[in-house]
């Protein structure tokens, strides 16, 4: 996940390898359906924002791919692996698929360099050395290496996010995915996080993110879906997207968001 | 309704006008004096009007202390020289000498050997065994039992969860009078010695308590008991080693498992090398009752099996709350790491959840142990009972409650004491 992109990325960035794939994927909350025949498939490298009104179903798409969810119908195939109640076949996933939350999530009872070396331990098997090195190293790659011994209590907002976004780089996963990373934060702290996903996408990370921040979505998206309803109702090329959308509900969404 | 009213609001506005005067005049004061430093000469540092010592915080805090120190003094003075006039009156001398008197009762059981012609200070000190006898096993069995039904009323499965919900609302609200009653009850129901029930073989249950088998004394259980104490100090040690190999080399080792393994082999390894000496205490019936094994009797039973039953549902409560008291997205974040289940509740639940269940589990321990004296309502030898019976005839009330007392406290106090420490230990520092 390391090397970088070529310099001419922009013109053909992706591979043809797909690293996401969902299926006619069906979703049901008892009654309630929350995913409807949803068909997507990302490949490798390839960015890809989600957005759509509350409740369309966005968290519940991505929280399926690395099975926080289980869906009820269709397949999901993850770097080659199809999700299905094989408890193997999840931890494997979950430890290449890294996630962050809307709301952190950060283990509150351990100091920022625990939290980050907590899961590189005990599921890569790494010794305390190495796995320190490796979160000092990401740390500083979010700019605060310097809060590495405090607990996520004395932090901002925005350097608890950052601090998520590390803890999650810290298993070196090979796909990224955000639910609403900045929604939660004060307007003064979204820039940061976004600043350092921004640095992700330019480094060649597979991403999916949901977000309404439509300027990020402009900068780094390759892809954009949007939601409504339980169901994909659109997948264009941002260009198309923010100009020409073809569907009514996505420019009627689009002008809410936009002129807000 | 209004005449009422009226001073009511007066007083509550003099208070609130009081709180606020000090609040300015504390602002006021503070205020002053940086602009003291900035602006003038240093010589004039005493502003006006509030300079009192009755302002000064220290002063207050002291002067509070003092005057309730001489409140419970003045008070305490008061009721010993009430109390003294009183016994005083009734010819009654106060004094512990009644301590080595005769106590001419006997005491149902007791751990130690008793008997009638032994002191009154003896038998109290059988009743303090009786009930730490009753406090300990029931801590112990309240806590397991307790830990269970509130894991359980946190599972998925929908008929164990069912199962500890209604435990617990029954238990819990059906006061601790009634379920030692009710077990005392339940054991004088059950069958006489001649048709006991054997729930496995050597062991009885019956209207005169519970008997069962105990192995027979021999010198080679000592060093059996060696090689245990051995036993659990190694797994300590293996437990430390284990966790810095895995933070050196990243590796695994299970140390649960081998700390078993260490726990149990190790005696047993003693005991086999010694050629495995084995016979066994079997109770057998002789003429009206069982002679040999442990037996319990059956108040005993019924005492440990009501406070244990009412205390462990309280403690269901308390594990219950704790483990919803952590986030769900704490669980989702470990599970998207890839963490094992095994991983998430030792590393993320548990050190969270204990912050909220161990102090009031501590509590809990102690009211089980306070409990533990309705044992003087089905005839349990414990301290109360005792103390009751040695009051009754030596007509020292104030001794003997004030014995009961400090006894009680000093338990209490035990416990708080250790309870604290592994709060301490397990405590977590956040911010
Ligand atoms: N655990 C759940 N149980 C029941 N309904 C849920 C659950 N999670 C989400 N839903 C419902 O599914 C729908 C989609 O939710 P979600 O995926 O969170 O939407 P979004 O992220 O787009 O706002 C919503 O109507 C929500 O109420
Ligand atoms: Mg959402």
């Amino acid at each position: 996940m390391n090397e970088q992109q070529p310099a001419d990325a922009a013109a053909d960035p992706l591979g043809d390898e797909t690293v996401i794939q969902l299926i006619d994927v069906n979703k049901w909350y008892g009654n309630f359906q929350a995913l409807r025949d949803v068909n997507v498939s990302v490949k490798r490298g390839e960015r890809v924002v989600v957005c759509g009104p509350s409740g369309s179903g966005k968290s519940t798409m991505i929280r399926c791919i690395n099975r926080l969810e289980a869906h009820q119908k269709g397949q999901i195939i993850v770097d080659g692996i199809e999700l299905t109640d094989n408890l193997k076949n999840i931890e494997a996933i979950r430890s290449e698929v890294g996630m962050v939350f809307q709301s952190f999530n950060l283990f509150p009872h351990m100091q920022v360099i625990d939290n980050l070396t907590l899961a590189p331990m005990l599921v890569r098997k790494m010794p305390k050395a190495d796995a320190e090195a490796i979160a000092m190293k990401y740390l500083e790659r979010v700019q605060i290496p310097e809060q590495a011994y405090k607990y996520p209590g004395q932090l901002s907002g925005g350097q608890q996010q950052r601090v998520a976004i590390a803890r999650s780089l810290c298993m070196q996963p090979r796909i990224m995915l955000f639910d609403e990373p900045t929604s939660a934060l004060d307007p003064e702290m979204i820039k940061e996080v976004l600043d350092v996903m921004v640095e992700l996408a330019d480094e060649g990370m597979t991403m999916m993110v949901v977000t309404h921040e439509m300027g990020f979505a402009k900068t780094v998206a390759d892809t954009m879906i949007f939601m409504d309803d339980a169901e994909i109702v659109e997948i264009a090329k941002p260009d198309v997207f923010f100009t020409n959308p073809e569907s009514e509900r996505t420019q009627l969404f689009l002008n809410q968001i936009l002129t807000h | 309704m209004i005449s009422a009213a009226v001073p009511l609001s007066c007083a509550g506005g003099g208070d609130f006008s009081l709180i606020h005067f000090f609040l300015l005049s504390d602002n006021m004061a503070s205020s002053e004096d940086s602009a003291t430093e900035k602006l003038t000469a240093p010589d004039r540092v005493t502003p006006k009007g509030d300079t009192s010592i009755f302002n000064s915080m220290a002063f207050r805090g002291i002067a509070y202390q003092v005057l309730l120190a001489a409140f419970v003094i003045l008070g305490g003075l008061y009721l010993y020289i009430n109390v003294n006039a009183n016994l005083e009156r009734q010819g009654i001398a106060t004094g512990w000498s009644f301590f080595n008197e005769n106590a001419g009762f006997d005491i149902g059981e007791s751990p130690i050997e008793y008997d009638s012609e032994d002191s009154y200070g003896f038998a109290l000190w059988v009743g303090v065994l009786n009930t730490l006898r009753v406090a300990f096993v029931g801590i112990i069995l309240a806590t397991i039992l307790g830990v269970f039904m509130g894991i359980a009323r946190t599972s998925r499965n929908w008929l164990l969860s069912k199962v500890a919900n209604v435990y617990v609302e029954i238990c819990r609200n059906v006061p601790v009078v009634l379920h030692v009653l009710f077990w005392a009850t339940v054991v004088r129901f059950l069958p006489h010695p001649k048709q006991a029930i054997t729930p496995f073989d050597g062991a009885f249950l019956m209207n005169r308590g519970i008997v069962f088998p105990i192995p027979n004394e021999h010198p080679a259980y000592i060093w059996v008991g060696v090689a245990f104490v051995l036993g659990v100090i190694g797994a300590i040690f293996l437990g430390r080693w284990a966790q810095r190999w895995r933070e050196m080399t990243g590796q695994y080792i299970p140390t649960f498992l081998w700390g078993c393994v260490i726990v149990i082999g190790l005696p047993l390894a003693a005991w086999l090398v010694q050629g495995a000496p084995l016979t066994w205490n079997v109770p057998a019936l002789r003429g009206f009752n069982f002679q040999g094994g442990m037996a319990l009797s059956p108040e005993y039973a019924a005492l440990v099996v009501g406070v244990t039953v009412y205390t462990a549902a309280f403690i269901a409560e308390i594990v219950r709350a704790g483990i919803q008291s952590v986030p769900h997205g704490q669980i989702e974040a470990a599970r998207a790491l890839g963490l094992r289940p095994r991983f998430i509740m030792h590393y993320v639940t548990m050190p969270q959840a204990l912050r909220v269940i161990v102090p009031p589990t501590a509590s809990q321990y102690l009211s089980l142990t306070k409990n533990s004296s309705l044992g003087v309502l089905i005839g349990y030898p414990d301290l109360v009972n005792i103390g009751n019976t040695t009051l009754n005839q030596t007509g020292q009330a104030v001794e003997a409650i004030a014995i009961m007392m400090i006894v009680y406290l000093s338990i209490s106090l035990a416990i708080s004491t250790f309870m604290n420490l592994y709060n301490r230990l397990v405590a977590i520092k956040e911010r």
